[in-house]
């Protein structure tokens, strides 16, 4: 299906856009109408996706991040975050949840999270390539409660 | 994001203000590892009040801080969470290292 309305978005993998990426579509899902937890599930996994990309993508540079959202007529509602980092060796053992290669203060809960928190996730990954990520999520909004 | 801190018999309450992400997490980590290090209390706890944000580098602020604590034998206690901010906190499974007070707010 092709979406009704895309938007796209380029920033560079500094902490501090983090706030600004899921921001920034929040205020492009508002469209859809969604309930306060729809946006709030989508804010959480936008920022565990672009935190990967900071964190791990490009661990030890900045990088460009490459965020796509769209909106389909049945109220899906996508997000595809790319970056052109280091890419995941092994992406199975990456989404298991407490898996992480920077143990400390990193929980290993992001895709755990991200998957939880939306309808379906997809996630390509080439070595020394870069990844990209793809949020799923339905937005059945308050019109229909 | 800042944190405030305030001193209850052997308690210290580390009230936290501000999103959680990987950017508003790590000096919220500084200020209370500060404080943490110099107070040595018996119980920590830590208050979500004020946070209306929150993604996994809040589990992993916590789970940095429970290390810290298990040093010397302290404990952990986590209130005022929002129902955001628990349903992550819950997918952690971070009920096996810290006690969670239920109720938003004035827990204590």
């Amino acid at each position: 299906m092709k979406p009704i309305q895309t938007m796209r978005l380029e920033i560079e993998s500094r902490s501090v856009n983090e706030a600004f990426a899921r921001a920034v579509v929040s205020a492009f899902a508002a469209q859809l109408d969604p309930t306060i937890e729809e946006l709030s599930d989508l804010r959480t996994a936008v920022s565990e996706a672009v935190t990967n990309c900071i964190v791990h993508a490009y661990a030890i540079s900045v990088g460009q991040i490459y965020i796509t959202a769209s909106v389909y007529a049945d109220g899906m509602f996508s997000v595809k975050i790319r970056d052109k980092g280091c890419g995941i060796d092994d992406v199975q053992q990456a989404m298991q949840p407490l898996f992480t290669t920077r143990g400390g203060e990193r929980a290993g809960l992001g895709f755990a999270v991200m998957e939880s928190f939306c309808d379906r996730i997809r996630v390509r990954s080439v070595p020394g390539k870069g990844t990209c990520v793809t949020l799923y999520k339905r937005i059945h909004g308050r019109s229909e409660n | 994001m800042s944190v405030s801190f305030q001193k209850r018999r052997g308690k210290l309450i580390a009230y936290l203000h501000g999103d959680i992400d990987h950017h508003g997490a790590a000096p919220m980590r500084v200020q209370i590892d500060r404080v943490l290090r110099s107070e040595k209390p018996a119980v920590l706890q830590l208050d979500f009040s004020d946070v209306a944000f929150m993604d996994s580098s809040g589990v992993g602020l916590v789970m940095g801080r429970y290390r810290l604590l298990q040093m010397y034998g302290g404990r952990l206690e986590l209130c005022g969470m929002s129902p955001g901010v628990y349903r992550i906190m819950r997918l952690s499974g971070i009920e096996k290292i810290a006690s969670v007070l239920p109720e938003k707010g004035n827990a204590s």
